[in-house]
């Protein structure tokens, strides 16, 4: 770093340039001196620090050049309070100031000396502040009257002690209109600090002195007087309607604050109007015309006036429903005032007008301006959701736009279609197919997140949903949380829809949830689905798969209560943040925040009611604790017509492959697999059993077991299977030591009990044996699969054989499943009475009827007693003896999601 | 209230900064300019929250006038103030731009201590202004002269100064209106409105009380009504030229200039009022009905194949033929990756302006009732860009000498009682200009 030579070491140039201003600050000529001064504010205003030029600058301020007086005056303003000692040195100027004949002079004092933050400059002031307020020169009143209100910003104590609130509310009568308006500005300011004291004493006599204020004063002062109305409750109907008859001229004025502020009043005082009354329509109207004036003022001012234009729609959507036009967006409208008219033409959106705004909306989705087109395209799906008429145009709108391929147009109209499938559930469910096409492009968790909850939804409408499903599953750890959690409901809801072949997927995301997540919203909700699913999987579907209630029309609606508050307080920041002033303003948690006016006289309010109605059709949209948890999202009910307790009955079956996932018991896994391997099995190969009622066979000839005859037959009673047999001794000695014992098999029957034969049996003679079973044994897959393979022990020697066991004899008696798939068309013969008699003798359960080409039809379940549900169609054509049963054809789908769980017969009868 | 005011240039150099409130620190003209005018996004809200510290700000050619405030003020009060506070700044010294605001910062900071007393906005009507910031200080002022000051800027007609005279009392009306439409591709109204202004200048001696009186509907409804039709057979301010014959039009909304007694029109519908000396805007008002749209476009844009486009647009006057639209210019966008544009009109010049994506149609002069055509190719080069050419609508700039909207002047009586001239001895002149506001056809 250079320094100028001839300075040397440490004199910098801006210490030279200080020392240059402290000459000519002294210079004798005043010109030198008012623009060296200049130089200074000019230094000053740049954010150089001039403060060491203090006491120079203080001198120039004994001076009748009152431009100059101005200068030094703002420099003070500036500097004063980091050089309290030094500003004393002005006071005296002040205070003689104060005095001075000319009252723009007396005014400028009293103005600056309020500006000084220093407590003994503040001490000075009081005297020359309390002439001033009554000063001749209503200029000087209406200056004094804001320096009352710096005072108390300085010292509030003071304020009230010397008595200058009193003063200022004398202001109110004063006969200038402007001394009138400062007062107000400046008790309402103060009074703001002072929540409970009634500062401002609005009382009736008042207020007529603000209305006549009103009309004479400049636009500025209209806004401080109409702000502070706004908080007068008047005592009856008939005077807040002598206070609007007078307050609606202004909605004429030039100024967009002063009719900003009118409409706050006329706003807060309908309340307080009877709805019927002639006088509150004609009000009604009379708002309408002014607001919309404001859209065509400057952009800054159409912002604001429409973000509260948003607020008024949604307190009375009356006012402004005709008017929609006027919220269409031109092509060069700032950013800032397109978005905001968008929000507002989706909440005047109606049955009426909803052609005009569709095509509105679809222009804008051509537009440049990225955040702009996503939030037409998410209003062409509010549309959808609030006018039930143009859902389809719509929905075919989105398709469109889905079809231009651009990112995030493709994006945010997935964001929306799942949400027209909240609200429309089973109608548009068709386009799903276009919707996965566009998978791969989805970047933003929105969408993703989105996407996942469709399919997970409609698992069983998307015939590879586990493959999509799977495919997001491989960056889980990289997702945002709202697309991982949504990722773990979805698998959830597919495994409970189709729970066999989604086995691994909901473990491998059970687990990412709870093991390897940091997240613990993400680990909570794994741990809640998994012991849900655990331990009681029927509720577990009740509670995941349950019917969600249909979104609301209008998602991000404003709470009532805020809503109200925020009408209190039209024009101001908080109705442009939509914000209560608490939320942005520092230290006003004392200040009470402000209400609508109740109605007095009436029982039934007509304020609060309102409020109440709307309180219940609001629905916040995201937050939801519940909904949240569950996925809900609040959305449509679960597309599953009436099957579920034969549904129950498969998720049953997978309880124990659950208890796997958990507890790590080896025998239940072993029994599922087993499950498992049948469910496949027994579709691919298609098995012929027949149900009859089968006479006794001979198992095993006497020629073949030296002498030992057995036939026999299976038989359930009484929920008993038994094995019925007859030994007969054919051989010539008696037989002794009898014992039977079966082959693995492949529903695991095994006896219960030892073979009851204890006497010998003699030759020719007969014994008839009742075994009873039961299937708790080892299980090994026979063909054909009824197949039993005995051996049975006796002195002799060791015989086998083997006989089939008719199914039905695992037939159980809960078999009847509550309902069944379809609903049909009943249609009774006696030929089909008689079968299904028959049949429900073995557990095989009617469950519809109905006739099909002159073919009556039977709809059969059954369960087997390891838990196998059977599903059989049986067709019986009158006259012909045979009866074909067939599986149901929607069921033969290899995707669908009863597959795996349930075999298929067809049976000759 | 207001907290403080910042003036900057387009580099974020601040060139006034004046403080109102002890809450507002000077670290808050860095954030406004870190936050908003260095922001590497486009400004998405003229009201910008940082730290708990708003910041509202307007932009005039390249400089940025921001206000700060850390209370819940009136937000719209705020621009109002800002956008005064700009037309203060005109009327002193002219185009608000840096130079001007660097050689007059000392006025500035004055006015702002004026207009501006602990964040209240104060009397700003420049007439009053100007009769006590001077520059010139105010040495000497008799007594009676800084009274006059003082009541006329406290005052209830803060606008206009007493013991105004003129050898010729002269008033000139300006009915200026500019009509905005958006039609369809089809020719399908989508929405269209006329905003109009009356701006008058007033040389006129004394305090005169005025009384203003135009074809308003419901005063005319009234007035046959009531029988009263002495005025409106008195319609001493013809003139105009508007192709309808209707007599009344009706205004959606209007506002007015704080000189007109608004609880008077508001019981009767009167305009009256002492207006401010030479220009200012007498009223705005706003209309939706039976508005005479000068201009019909008729456009044809036709994709032939991916690397070429025809346009064809037929422009036709809809006014009577007697009268003679100008400044007549129809702008055509064109697509981003043109390359070049071949251009066959009837009438005027037309050019394709690279730089500004579109082909510029001007015509000087054009009657009523006539037709006019261009025909364009537009060659295109080939792209990879997926995303569609957005297609934005034509637009079409022209002016009328006749108000779109219908709007006649019938009267403007003026009283002055203590000086000795009538209405009769006032010479009065009106005339009316309609321009193209926002007049777009989407293509």
């Amino acid at each position: 770093r250079y320094f100028p030579l001839l300075h040397g070491p440490g004199v910098t140039p801006k210490t030279i340039i200080i020392f240059e201003l402290k000459a000519e600050l002294n210079n004798e000529k005043k010109e030198k001196r008012k623009e060296a001064v200049k130089k200074v504010i000019a230094a000053m205003t740049v954010g150089k620090d001039v403060s060491s030029l203090f006491p120079d600058v203080v001198n120039c301020m004994q001076t009748d050049n009152l431009e100059l007086k101005k200068l030094v005056y703002l420099y003070l303003m500036n500097y004063a309070k980091s050089q309290p000692d030094m500003a004393i040195m002005a006071v005296n100027s002040f205070v003689k100031d104060c005095e001075d004949p000319n009252p723009l002079i007396r005014a400028l004092a009293v103005r600056t000396m309020g500006c000084i933050r220093v407590d003994k400059i503040t001490e000075y002031l009081c005297e020359p502040l309390r002439k001033c307020l009554k000063d001749e020169d209503p200029y000087v009143r209406k200056t004094a009257a804001v320096c009352v209100a710096k005072l108390h910003d300085i010292n509030a104590q003071m304020v009230e002690d010397q008595g200058f609130l009193d003063s200022l509310r004398d202001l109110i009568a004063d006969s200038n209109p402007m001394v009138v308006a400062n007062a107000v500005a400046a008790l309402s300011e103060i009074s703001e600090s002072h929540p409970n004291s009634n500062l401002l004493d609005l009382n009736p006599q008042n207020i007529n002195k603000l209305l006549t204020a009103l009309n004479e004063c400049t636009e500025w002062g209209q806004i401080f007087i109409l702000d502070c109305l706004s908080n007068y409750n008047p005592k009856d109907e008939r005077e807040a309607q002598s206070i609007c008859e007078r307050v609606t001229p202004r909605l004429s004025h030039a100024n967009s604050a002063v009719v900003l502020s009118a409409v706050k009043v006329l706003m807060k005082f309908l309340e307080l109007l009877p709805k019927e009354s002639d006088y509150y329509n004609t009000l009604l109207k009379k708002l309408s015309p002014p607001l919309v004036t404001l859209l065509s003022g400057e952009p800054e001012v159409q912002y604001v006036a429409l973000r509260n234009i948003n607020l008024i729609v949604q307190k009375r959507p009356e006012i402004l429903k005709q008017e929609i036009k006027v919220f269409f967006v031109k092509y060069n409208d700032p950013i800032y005032v397109k978005l905001e008219k968008l929000d507002i033409m989706i909440r005047l959106a109606s049955q009426a007008n909803i052609a005009q705004v569709l095509a509105e909306l679809k222009e804008y989705a051509t537009e440049v301006d990225v955040d702009f087109v996503r939030k037409a395209v998410r209003a062409i799906g509010r549309c959808a959701i609030k006018v039930e008429q143009s859902a389809e145009r719509c929905v075919s709108t989105l398709l469109d736009l889905i079809q231009t391929k651009v990112n995030y147009v493709v994006q945010e109209a997935i964001v929306v279609i799942r949400d027209i499938f909240r609200k429309y559930p089973n109608k548009y469910e068709s386009i799903i197919a276009t919707l996965c096409e566009n998978l791969d492009s989805l970047d933003e968790p929105d969408a993703r997140a989105a996407m996942i909850w469709i399919v997970g939804e409609y698992a069983e409408r998307i015939d590879n949903a586990d493959e999509l499903l799977e495919s997001f599953l491989e960056g889980f750890h990289d997702e945002s949380t709202q697309v991982q959690l949504t990722l773990l409901t979805a698998i959830v809801k597919l495994f409970l829809k189709k729970p066999s072949e989604t086995q691994e997927l909901v473990q491998q995301v059970l687990s990412l949830a709870t093991q390897d997540s940091d997240n613990p919203d993400l680990r909570d909700r794994g741990y809640i689905y998994w012991r849900l699913l655990s331990t009681d999987p029927v509720t577990a579907k009740e509670v995941v798969l349950s019917e969600k209630p249909l979104i609301s029309e209008e998602t991000d609606l404003i709470e009532p209560t805020l809503l109200d508050e925020l009408i209190c307080h039209i024009g101001s920041l908080a109705s442009v943040y939509h914000k209560p002033p608490n939320a942005f303003v520092e230290g006003s948690h004392g200040i009470h925040r402000k209400h609508l006016p109740i109605q007095h006289g009436s029982p039934v309010s007509a304020g609060p009611a309102a409020p109440i109605e709307q309180a219940q059709s609001v629905i916040p949209s995201q937050g939801d604790l519940l909904g949240d948890l569950l996925n809900l999202d609040l959305g449509p009910p679960v597309n599953v017509p009436q099957q579920s307790s034969m549904q129950m009955g498969a998720v049953d079956l997978l309880g124990g492959g659950l208890d796997s996932l958990v507890s790590d018991g080896h025998s239940h896994r072993i029994a599922n697999n087993r499950v498992y391997l049948f469910g496949l099995e027994c579709l691919h190969v298609h098995i012929s059993l027949f149900i009859v009622y089968l006479f006794p066979q001979i198992w095993l000839p006497a020629v073949k077991a030296k002498g030992l005859e057995i036939s026999g037959t299976f038989s359930r009673r009484q929920g008993q299977m038994y094995m019925d047999m007859t030994f007969t001794n054919k051989a010539l000695q008696h037989m002794t030591d009898f014992a039977i014992q079966f082959n693995k098999n492949s529903f695991g029957v095994i006896p219960t009990t030892p073979l009851p034969i204890h006497t010998p049996l003699m030759p020719s003679q007969s014994i008839e044996v009742s075994l009873p079973l039961n299937t708790i044994g080892p299980v090994m897959k026979m063909d054909p699969l009824n197949n039993l393979q005995v051996a049975v022990k006796n002195n002799i020697d060791v015989f086998y054989f083997s006989g089939l066991i008719p199914l039905n004899i695992f037939f159980v008696e809960d078999g009847k499943m509550g309902t069944f798939l379809y609903f049909f068309i009943f249609f009774m013969s006696k030929d089909i009475y008689t079968v299904s008699g028959k049949l429900q003798n073995d557990n095989i359960y009617t469950i519809a009827k109905r006739n099909v080409e002159g073919q009556d039809m039977l709809y059969q379940s059954l369960k087997l007693t390891n838990g196998i549900w059977i599903l059989a169609e049986l067709r019986i054509q009158p006259g012909n003896p045979n009866y074909t049963v067939k599986h149901p054809p929607n069921l033969n789908s290899p995707h669908s999601e009863l597959r795996s769980h349930l075999l298929f017969l067809s049976v000759e009868v | 209230m207001i907290g403080g005011l910042f003036i900057y240039n387009h580099k974020g150099e601040v060139l006034i900064s004046r403080v109102y409130r002890d809450d507002i620190g000077r670290n808050a003209v860095d954030a406004f300019r870190v936050n908003v005018i260095h922001a590497r996004q486009q400004v998405r809200s003229p009201v910008t929250n940082i730290a708990r510290t708003s910041f509202f700000h307007v932009k005039r050619s390249n400089i940025w006038l921001a206000a700060v405030t850390k209370q819940n003020v009136n937000a719209a009060m705020v621009f109002e103030f800002l956008y005064k506070m700009c037309d203060v700044m005109a009327a002193y010294f002219g185009k608000v731009s840096e130079e001007n605001i660097k050689n007059n910062f000392v006025l500035i900071y004055e006015l702002l201590d004026e207009i501006l007393d602990f964040g209240y906005p104060q009397n700003s009507e420049t007439g009053a202004l100007k009769t006590f910031i001077t520059q010139q200080g105010i040495k000497g002022q008799t007594k009676e002269e800084q009274s006059q000051i003082t009541s006329q800027v406290t005052g209830q007609i803060g606008w206009r100064r007493e013991g105004i005279k003129y050898r010729r009392n002269e008033l000139f009306l300006d009915v200026l209106e500019s009509v905005n439409l958006l039609m369809s591709p089809q020719g399908q109204v989508l929405s269209a409105h006329v905003s109009g202004r009356v701006v008058m200048k007033s040389y006129l001696s004394g305090m005169p009380e005025c009384k203003f009186g135009m074809n308003d509907k419901i005063v005319i409804d009234k007035a046959g009504k009531g029988g009263v039709t002495d005025e409106v057979g008195k319609s001493d301010l013809g003139g105009g030229g508007s192709t309808s014959g209707k007599q009344s039009i009706a205004i959606d909304d209007c506002t007015f200039n704080q000189c007109v007694r608004l609880s008077k029109f508001d019981s009767e519908r009167s305009i009256s009022f002492i207006p401010p000396d030479g220009e200012y805007e007498l009223m705005r008002y706003r209309t939706t009905k039976d508005i005479i749209l000068p201009f019909r476009v008729i456009p044809l844009v036709r994709e032939v194949g991916r690397t070429k486009l025809e346009v064809k647009v037929v422009i036709k006057s809809n006014f009577k033929p007697s009268l003679l639209a100008q400044k007549i210019e129809v702008r055509i966008p064109t697509p981003l990756n043109t390359s070049g544009v071949q251009v066959i009109c009837m009438k005027g010049k037309a050019k394709y302006k690279a730089s500004e994506n579109a082909i510029v149609w001007k015509i000087k002069r054009m009657a009523g009732m006539k037709e006019s055509q261009i025909s364009a190719e537009i060659e295109l080069l080939p792209t990879n860009d997926k995303k569609k050419w957005a297609r934005p609508p034509i637009s079409m700039n022209f002016e009328v000498p006749f108000a779109p909207s219908g709007l006649k002047v019938r009267y403007l009586k003026v009283f002055e009682s203590k000086l000795n001239y009538s209405d009769h001895d006032v010479v009065k002149w009106v005339r009316y200009i309609g321009r193209s506001g926002i007049y777009e056809t989407r293509c």
